[in-house]
């Protein structure tokens, strides 16, 4: 029982639902939040796990989408808490998966339990664990987007910002609309792939604007919209996670960036 | 039947309007002057939020119990010696207004602002009934004399600039010295009002929407900043009221309570400069008023949405934040929708009013950012509404096949976590190896719709799964 393993160490135990993206395209944010918890003090697990349903439930599928949450529920019920580098992916099962189970009280109720028990990485780290700074530097500007679900849904705004400012050598700039939708919206991006292109196109705009050579943001998401626009432009900006920048963990490449340096010079 | 649309080509008139400079200029107008005034409201009255709660609740009542109010309303319309007519649809809605102005042998029409009568296509129904119409409200002016439809529910011409109006007005305006200086705005107002003076004298009915529609008292309440509806209901012989069935609120009170979270949630105003009571005709001793007072409450679709799903869409009382506030509605603007009612509450109010097969596109053309709801005063959630029209659209197989085809595949995996490892860490190792040097992609196969517009970050090559597994052990596969 997860009370018990929790109080016989004294350790909250956390499973990390990592979310698809971070395990497919960036593991290293993945271990930026694992490092992030283990230095609050918190025991991390990351088990076997797929995703959290959200395509299908924003494309209609109520049906499959249950199937994926049961099988989340399933995975996670035993954790003390569950946390996700992810204000979106926290958001699909703090905010949506009571409301699936509507006509299954059994259901519904695991659903509200493990809801309960579900946040974002920053949010959870100041507003649960009351983490205030964390050990990491990053030398320069960096500007922040918020990004949808997390600020609307999860109510996460400050809570980045605080721990950024306990970062040495880094120093944040807002950008103008930094709480405006990048465009993506999950499938929204490839479907409406026009009206996301003149999204991301004010975004990116307004990232400049700021003029930080760092972008940093919660959701991969959102992250891989701007990166992919910048660099489409020809923008230097640097775009990350926060949490590999909170866990001082930037030696991999930036989001979009080569993996061999040894090659680097090839880029514009 | 009600007026065309152009739903069904959302992403044509999406294309459009996206390259469209003229119209992007004039969007922006809306991003940066809407949503700061608004704020700055809201932000004066300490108990806003608290009054967006109250407002909910007051709407909500009123739909619970609708047939008591309209039935309270109807008597009391009919106490101060007016007539209450139902209209079940658009097409009875303009039988009755037209027998109204035969009656009043009317040969011209002056119009206040209304969405309603724009949903029920009034004006071309008029007209080819050998009665002038004639909008009265500024902006709607402007898009009668170019034959459009409004793209936006509180400044109609909000996408169209001063050259254009100035080219229309000189087109129209023909009777006026065709030397005239019409380059400031205020030059094109006053010569609006010049000639529009003229039509209110001559009008022989006029016609406003309601805001709200008050059942203690058969009270209808307008809001304007121009003036214009008071002239268009005082001045004719006979004044009709053209409302939707959910306009109704039980008292004066509760009205008055909407109207403070209205204006401010709209134009960021306290209070819109004219707010009007109309309580039946004139009566001895009055200075002023209609002889004939007739109210048409039209249904045309809501009637099918109270206990459903979709019943919270009728708490809208049409502030426009919502629209003012989306990321989707700033890029492409009110016409690309191709109804009535453009934005968050148009994506779900147009499938409930003309079929989801037609209005499919509104309700999945949006980053469900939650931007609408978070500023919406009767606090509607339209992106839980924009996602119940997904599911209808997926249940009745509407969705497109590639999207249904690609979940599918897609879930396929994830019901199967070894399967899913197995897949994804060869496609991730393969991506990644091929990304190593440039770090993304500019274009890659099935990919189209993001590659056209941004790159595609490459992988880091290794799935967080395989290695936790394999640092770790952690898992418990």
């Amino acid at each position: 029982m997860s009370v018990l393993a929790s109080s016989r160490s004294g350790k909250p135990r956390v499973g990390l639902f990592v979310t698809c993206l971070v395990d497919l395209m960036r593991p290293s944010v993945g271990f930026a939040a694992v490092k992030l918890l283990e230095d609050a003090g918190c025991t991390v697990e990351a088990p076997v796990q797929t995703c959290c349903g959200q395509p299908a439930y924003n494309s209609g599928d109520r049906g499959t989408t249950r199937d994926l949450a049961m099988r989340i529920i399933e995975t996670f019920q035993e954790f003390d808490y569950v946390v996700s580098p992810s204000g979106s992916c926290a958001g699909m099962i703090r905010k949506h998966y009571p409301e699936l189970f509507e006509e299954d009280p059994n259901w519904r109720a695991k659903a509200s339990a493990l809801a309960a028990k579900t946040f974002e990485l920053t949010s959870f780290l100041v507003d649960v664990l009351g983490v205030t700074q964390v050990d990491a530097t990053y030398h320069g500007a960096v500007t922040y987007h918020d990004s949808c679900s997390g600020l609307r849904e999860l109510g996460v705004r400050t809570q980045p910002r605080l721990l950024l400012s306990s970062v040495r050598g880094l120093t944040l700039v807002e950008m103008n609309d930094s709480d405006v939708c990048c465009g993506f919206g999950g499938t929204f991006a490839v479907k409406y792939s026009d009206i996301s292109g003149s999204i991301v196109d004010a975004k990116a705009r307004n990232v400049e604007a700021a003029g930080a050579p760092t972008l940093l943001a919660g959701d991969l998401g959102c992250l891989m919209n701007m990166a992919g626009k910048l660099s489409r432009g020809g923008k230097p900006v640097q775009v990350r996670h926060v949490a590999e920048v909170l866990a001082n963990m930037t030696d991999e490449p930036a989001i979009g960036l080569p993996r061999e340096a040894a090659l680097k010079q090839d880029q514009p | 039947m009600t007026v065309h649309t152009t739903s069904p080509q959302f992403k044509q008139n999406a294309a459009r309007a996206l390259h469209d400079p003229q119209l992007q200029k004039a969007l922006n107008n809306v991003k940066q002057g809407f949503i700061d005034k608004r704020q700055a409201a809201a932000d004066k009255l300490p108990e806003f939020e608290a009054l967006r709660d109250s407002a909910r609740d007051i709407k909500n009542h009123t739909l619970e119990h609708l047939d008591l109010y309209l039935e309270a309303y109807e008597q009391k319309v009919k106490a101060s010696g007016g007539h209450v007519h139902f209209a079940r649809n658009a097409d009875e809605a303009r039988e009755i207004i037209l027998s109204i102005c035969r009656e009043a042998g009317a040969r011209t029409v002056t119009k206040g602002k209304s969405m309603i009568s724009e949903e029920i296509g009034i004006n071309h129904y008029l007209e080819a009934n050998g009665i002038k119409p004639v909008e009265t409200d500024l902006g709607e002016y402007i898009i009668q004399l170019r034959n459009e439809l409004p793209s936006h529910i509180i400044a109609p011409a909000v996408h169209l600039n001063a050259t254009q109006v100035e080219q229309d007005f000189r087109r129209v305006h023909t009777h006026l010295d065709a030397k005239r200086d019409l380059s400031e705005p205020v030059q094109l107002l006053t010569e609006a009002r010049a000639v529009l003076r003229e039509r209110f004298l001559a009008a022989d009915v006029g016609i406003t929407g309601a805001n709200f529609l008050v059942a203690e008292t058969g009270t209808s309440i307008i809001v304007t900043n121009e003036g214009n509806g008071d002239l268009t209901q005082i001045l004719p012989r006979t004044h009709i009221v053209l409302a939707s069935i959910e306009k109704l609120v039980p008292t004066l009170e509760d009205a008055s309570q909407l109207l403070r979270v209205l204006a401010r949630s709209a134009t960021g105003q306290e209070m819109s400069v004219y707010t009007t009571f109309s309580t039946g005709p004139r009566r001895s001793g009055d200075a002023d008023g209609p002889e004939n007072y007739h109210v048409v409450l039209i249904d045309n679709g809501r009637s099918a949405m109270l206990g459903t799903s979709f019943e919270e869409m009728l708490r809208c009382i049409r502030c426009g934040a919502c629209m003012n506030h989306c990321p989707v509605y700033h890029a492409v603007g009110g016409h690309a929708y191709g109804w009535v009612y453009p934005g968050p509450m148009g994506a779900v109010l147009t499938p409930s009013l003309i079929g989801v097969d037609k209005a499919g596109h509104l309700p999945n053309a949006s980053t469900f950012c939650g931007r609408c709801e978070s500023v919406c005063p009767v606090r509607i959630p339209l992106p839980k509404l924009m996602r119940h029209w997904r599911e209808r659209e997926f249940e009745r197989h509407l969705t497109p096949a590639s999207v249904r085809s690609g979940l599918s595949l897609w879930s396929f995996f994830a019901k199967r976590p070894a399967l899913y490892r197995l897949a994804t860490r060869a496609a991730m190792a393969t991506l990644g190896f091929a990304g190593r040097r440039r770090g993304r992609f500019s274009w890659l196969p099935l990919a189209k719709g993001w590659t056209k517009h941004r790159d595609f970050p490459a992988p880091q090559g290794e799935t967080f799964q395989a290695r936790w597994q394999r640092e770790r052990k952690g898992g418990t596969a």
